[in-house]
């Protein structure tokens, strides 16, 4: 087998399995079959790409053998791998906790099919290398959360999903204004080449607005401040099992976004675009992290934090530096991961206790210590204790602003960190320690949550190993941003080496 | 032509951002469709304009001599458009639907889940 087909399998396998899922629409086993096994082959495919990719470097496929940069081309560089893998574990973490938590008449819905198509539309946003082919990926990816987020119809779904559709379709609307402008300007669609033209470009001025717009219109995708409006208004709305995977994996679309385009296209005006992007990324955290403070429904802090979080990752990227952008990546990998897992255990104790109201939870440690060891792991490691995955994800991001002397990048983000241990502390007190509160609300019938416990508990222990084995992690996000630094990489890798 | 479908699209756009920001819910849908149809019209527009020279090679030739209409331009409108028409039929039913379950179509009302 060639190769480079590799890179089109994560694309592929969840639309082959989407569509079979959708034929198979009456049948409850096989569609909950379809979910487990399609979400697991998507998750070796991407082992085998981040695998290839680490021995051999770039690589590219030019779908229907159209050469770059007429045909539209697959890339995989080391982030995409990365993303593409880490979307992939989410993924087949969630298919499996959807199997315990789903209820029928949403699967009779659509949910299998749906959950498919909307990880075929990350890893087409991940992988592609056409900057129109990444809006039509965006698409597909948003058409196919609308359709989750709404799944129920109850009034806080309909109210939170019309602020996430507007302001998604209001971003979609700015990058196809940025793609067209862009186009105007140099004549191409494929991203290497668009990177080498723009250096061609007369009026520079003209660059630097449609640089703008797209950061207008990533930072609406990945819910930076001052546009993160939607998140909180929809994210703790559906399905546990839909809120973990957006909150794993959506906003996180935009950051890659962000990183790509921000990192190959648009170098060149580094003082004035990547320094706007680090007062985006220090008001970001603060508001995530202030916003998350008033709240006292656990999704709703877990929704907030996700703002704070994205925060640092754009801080990897405005400081631009190459031990900036490696915490960058590994923020990144550790994030996904741990934000995943948090909503999957806040589902748990809905499970358990029937409410996500902090004022209604307690004791939860007295009945269930497994569950609190299990929340305590990756709420820890949100907020940075060391050894956990956190801890060392802030540290690099931290180092490298000290080295460039933002202090005030640095300072903030190190408050930060102590506000979100309060945060997790507060939802520790409030949900595990205190007694239960008087009148104790009535607990659902207990149902068998192994399977649950289990996912959960893997997720944790890939907290706890990107802590422990932080050092091959950082290695492999090292290379990552090396390959993000030299953009020259990437154009060789699509155009050929002599393209110049 | 280029200037006058720049004006256009212009006002286009801020239609679009008023309506968007009105209080009715199907006011919001028509500043959606307003700007996808801008965003259109200015790919349109930024690629350059051609009346008249279709794309298309000289038999025995192997490129186009002259300038010509760009297709490439025409293609990601028209991708765009089914996309846009995709997403608004969406949004549409979803608007029926939230007045119908919030029983209002003021979007000031709709502030539970903020």
């Amino acid at each position: 087998m060639d190769l480079t087909l590799l890179v089109a399998l994560p694309v592929i396998l969840p639309l082959l399995f989407g569509a079979v899922s959708l034929v198979m629409l009456n049948n409850h086993n096989v569609q909950r079959w379809l979910g487990a096994i399609g979400t697991a082959s998507i998750l070796i495919a991407a082992c085998a790409l981040l695998w290839q990719c680490r021995e051999q470097g770039i690589l590219v496929l030019e779908v229907g053998s159209w050469p770059a940069p007429f045909g539209i081309v697959l890339v995989a560089d080391l982030l995409a791998a990365i993303m593409v893998l880490l979307a992939a574990i989410t993924g087949f973490a969630t298919a499996l906790y959807s199997l315990k938590t789903v209820r029928k008449r949403f699967e009779r819905f659509g949910y299998y099919p749906l959950l498919h198509l909307l990880l075929a539309g990350v890893n087409g946003a991940f992988l592609t290398g056409d900057i129109f082919n990444l809006y039509v990926w965006f698409e597909v990816l948003l058409v196919a959360s609308f359709a989750l987020l709404i799944q129920g119809g109850e009034r806080a779904q309909m109210e939170g999903a019309i602020k996430y559709v507007t302001l998604n379709l209001l971003s979609s609307a700015l990058f196809l204004t940025a793609i067209g402008l862009l186009y105007g300007l140099v004549g191409s669609l494929n991203m290497a080449d668009i990177a080498q033209r723009l250096t061609q470009v007369e009026d520079q001025g003209m660059v630097t607005v449609v640089a703008m717009l797209f950061l207008i219109a990533f930072s609406i995708k990945a819910a930076a401040f001052p546009l993160f409006f939607w998140l909180p208004a929809s994210y703790h709305t559906p399905q546990v099992a839909v809120s973990a995977i957006f909150a794993g994996l959506l906003t996180k679309v935009g950051v890659y976004a962000l990183y790509r385009v921000f990192t190959l296209i648009f170098n060149a005006e580094v003082e004035f675009t990547h320094n706007i992007l680090l007062w985006m990324a220090v008001l970001t955290m603060l508001t995530g992290v202030l916003g998350a403070a008033a709240q006292f429904e656990v999704r709703r802090i877990l929704s907030f934090h996700i703002i704070s979080q994205i925060g640092y990752m754009m801080l990897g990227l405005a400081l631009y530096t190459p031990l900036a952008l490696i915490g960058g990546v590994f923020y990144i990998m550790h994030h996904i991961i741990v934000k995943a897992n948090l909503f999957l255990v806040a589902g748990l104790i809905y499970r358990l206790r029937g409410s996500f109201e902090l004022k209604r939870l307690g004791g939860l440690y007295k009945d269930h210590p497994g569950l609190a060891v299990l929340f305590l792991i990756p709420a820890l490691s949100l907020a940075g204790v060391p050894p956990l995955s956190g801890f060392f994800a802030k540290f690099i991001l931290i180092k490298a602003g000290v080295e460039v002397h933002a202090w005030w990048a640095v300072g903030i983000a190190l408050l930060v960190g102590l506000l979100t241990l309060y945060s997790m502390i507060k939802i520790w007190n409030e949900a595990f320690w205190k007694a239960v509160p008087e009148p104790a609300p009535a607990i659902p019938a207990p149902g068998r949550n192994g399977l649950l416990y289990w996912i959960t508990g893997s997720l944790a222990a890939m907290t706890i190993a990107i802590g422990i084995f932080a050092e091959p992690i950082y290695q492999l996000a090292q290379q990552a941003a090396a390959q993000l630094l030299n953009p020259q990489l990437y154009i060789n890798a699509v155009l050929g080496a002599d393209s110049l | 032509m280029t200037s006058l479908l720049a004006i256009l699209i212009g006002c286009l756009y801020a239609a679009a951002i008023y309506m968007m920001l009105r209080r009715s819910v199907v006011k919001l849908v028509i500043g959606l469709i307003l700007l996808s149809n801008a965003a259109n019209l200015l790919i349109f527009t930024a690629a350059g304009l051609e009346r008249g020279v279709p794309p298309l090679i000289e038999e025995g030739q192997q490129v186009i001599a002259g300038t010509a209409a760009d297709p490439l331009a025409q293609a990601l409108i028209l991708t765009a458009i089914v996309i846009g028409f995709g997403v608004l039929a969406f949004a549409v039913v979803l608007i029926h639907r939230a007045c119908e379950v919030v029983q209002t179509d003021d979007m000031n009302e709709m502030k539970g889940t903020d």
